[in-house]
């Protein structure tokens, strides 16, 4: 542990000041609570929000996971990771089941979470109506309201002119029938592991300084037409590395002849499979020789 | 005729409207009846689109009533309501009809999601009935069905008024508020936008409050007249009574000035 930073790098009346707004935010499933957000000692746009709100929540007794895009190993990861393991001393992981706080940008782990665990949602833009209204006064006025119509107005812009809803990611969704909200920009794929998730999920946003916050067991609902129903992503692959059918997959170029390779974006789930045991399926394996 | 027409759809007492100091409304009182036009004109400053800004619950009444009779024959007193009620008012018994379509349309998205945005708003979730609704309106409005998926720039003028017609009427409001629908435009579209709107207003019997500087335009479209001069309304009455026999020495004088070709 580093000598001179208090517990959680952050100042004892940051964490409470940033405790006050989630306390709020779970009381109001979906509402953006603004917070007084702090100068972190990296960019905006690297998980400041994030890095705040676990600062704010993490004690002695956590076990702490960083994943960035699904993957524990990448540098924005294991740099949270670290800053953390290095001001507060708590333990590390890399199992999902394990851990108690799961920071996290642009991924829910495979591994169906459970009660008693917090997800920490790295936010870069977290008004939904952002790129549909511009005034900031106006997009809150119009979730004061609950008058979104202009989100399905996007919508049915995507069906009439792709065919069908090319909202792929940051997929907007409705928060116990009140609030809409932007889930960070997961895959469309998380969408469903919102919805009544036993788990607390909590959004930082450290650029735009709002906090929002879905509680346990809370409905979230991903917006649709009746004739065009959400869907989630299909691969017609399999992992490459643990076979699984059943996860979020990353396409990968692997040389420069155009030859790619699909393997589970969630590190931690592809290896606990390779370490029962499961391997690629056979075809795959041909298609990778 | 049904029994709400024995009721006006609109009626407004005293109504005032400062900014500063200064009354831009001062103690404008009628009654609008369904399926009734009411031309107002003045010149500019005469506070003819305050008074519709704070009928259509855009800007705040300082003093006065003006009650609405909703669908439900219940009166609702605009200068009391708060914003939640009067923006539902608003995308679902109510049209606005602004003078420039840049105000009243989303120029990001097509034809068809702009005349579809306020059926969505009131709960249509059937992409393939709101996109069929919204060709029937832009047909009705003589846009023709293949433009649904045009984005509004790159329509002409007059096509961008009908789509902020068709926008507003797709969802049958009762009342509709035009503020200068055919300003900016050249005469013969002008034409064409009043005959239509002429049309559309018998057909759907709405009753509308219309703000025009233009005289002919309210000759056509009114069936009464409230003439407005420093925030006071002059003389209300008939249009034709009004422009054929103005009583007051403002409408005289306004009625005269009209050129004569």
């Amino acid at each position: 542990m580093i000598e001179g930073y208090n517990f959680a790098y952050l100042d004892e009346q940051t964490k409470r000041m940033i405790r006050r707004a989630l306390l709020k935010a779970v009381a109001i499933p979906g509402y953006q609570v603004p917070f007084a957000s702090r100068e972190m000692p990296l960019p905006y746009g690297w998980g400041t929000g994030g890095i705040q709100v676990t600062a704010a929540i993490v004690g002695r007794s956590d076990v702490l996971k960083v994943i960035d895009q699904g993957a524990d190993d990448t540098t924005n990861a294991v740099s949270i990771r670290r800053l953390f393991a290095n001001t507060t001393d708590v333990a590390t992981t890399e199992r999902t089941q394990d851990a108690t706080i799961i920071q996290t940008r642009h991924r829910i782990p495979e591994t169906p979470l459970r009660e008693g665990q917090i997800m920490v949602f790295q936010v870069p833009i977290p008004e939904p109506l952002r790129w549909l209204e511009p005034r900031e006064a106006e997009t809150r006025r119009m979730h004061a309201h609950a008058d979104y119509s202009v989100m399905h107005v996007k919508l049915y812009e995507d069906v009439a002119r792709y065919g069908h809803i090319a909202t792929g990611y940051d997929y907007p969704v409705v928060v116990d029938g009140r609030y809409l909200m932007k889930p960070s920009p997961i895959p469309k794929f998380d969408n469903p592991k919102l919805d009544r998730s036993p788990a607390l999920m909590l959004f930082g946003a450290g650029r735009e300084k709002r906090i929002y916050a879905v509680p346990p067991y809370t409905a979230v609902r991903s917006l649709d037409f009746e004739d065009h129903p959400f869907r989630i992503e299909k691969w017609d692959e399999s992992c490459a590395l643990c076979g699984a059918t059943d996860s979020f997959l990353d396409e990968i170029v692997v040389d420069d002849r155009n030859k790619r390779m699909f393997v589970c974006s969630d590190s931690d789930y592809c290896q606990t499979r390779r370490a029962h045991g499961h391997g690629p399926a056979t075809d795959s394996q041909e298609a990778a020789e | 005729m049904s029994a709400s027409s024995d009721e006006p759809i609109l009626r407004v007492e005293g109504l005032r409207k400062n900014y500063g100091s200064r009354a831009v409304c001062d103690g404008i009182s009628f009654d609008l009846w369904p399926g009734e036009v009411l031309a107002v004109v003045g010149e500019s400053g005469a506070g003819k689109t305050s008074l519709l800004k704070c009928l259509s619950g855009q800007t705040p009444i300082d003093a006065g009533h003006a009650f609405y009779r909703n669908a439900k024959g219940r009166e609702i007193d605009i200068a009391a309501s708060d914003e939640t009620l009067l923006k539902r008012l608003q995308r679902t018994e109510w049209g606005l009809i602004h003078q420039n379509p840049r105000d009243g349309l989303r120029f990001g998205v097509s034809a068809g999601a702009n005349v579809g945005e306020r059926l969505m708003a009131l709960g249509a979730r059937h992409y393939g009935n709101i996109r069929h609704e919204a060709g029937d309106w832009l047909q009705r409005l003589e846009i023709s069905g293949d433009r649904i998926d045009d984005l509004p720039s790159k329509f002409s003028g007059g096509m961008q008024q009908r789509l902020q017609i068709a926008r507003n009427l797709v969802t049958k409001p009762r009342l509709v508020f035009m503020d200068e629908p055919t300003g900016g435009l050249d005469v013969s579209v002008q034409a064409r936008l009043l005959d239509l709107l002429r049309v559309l207003v018998r057909d759907l019997g709405l009753a509308a409050v219309l703000v025009t500087h233009d005289l002919a335009v309210a000759r056509l479209l009114g069936d009464r007249l409230l003439v407005m001069k420093d925030g006071k309304a002059v003389e209300l009455g008939l249009v034709d009574q009004v422009l054929d026999d103005p009583q007051t020495p403002y409408a005289q004088l306004l009625v005269s000035s009209v050129l004569q070709i």
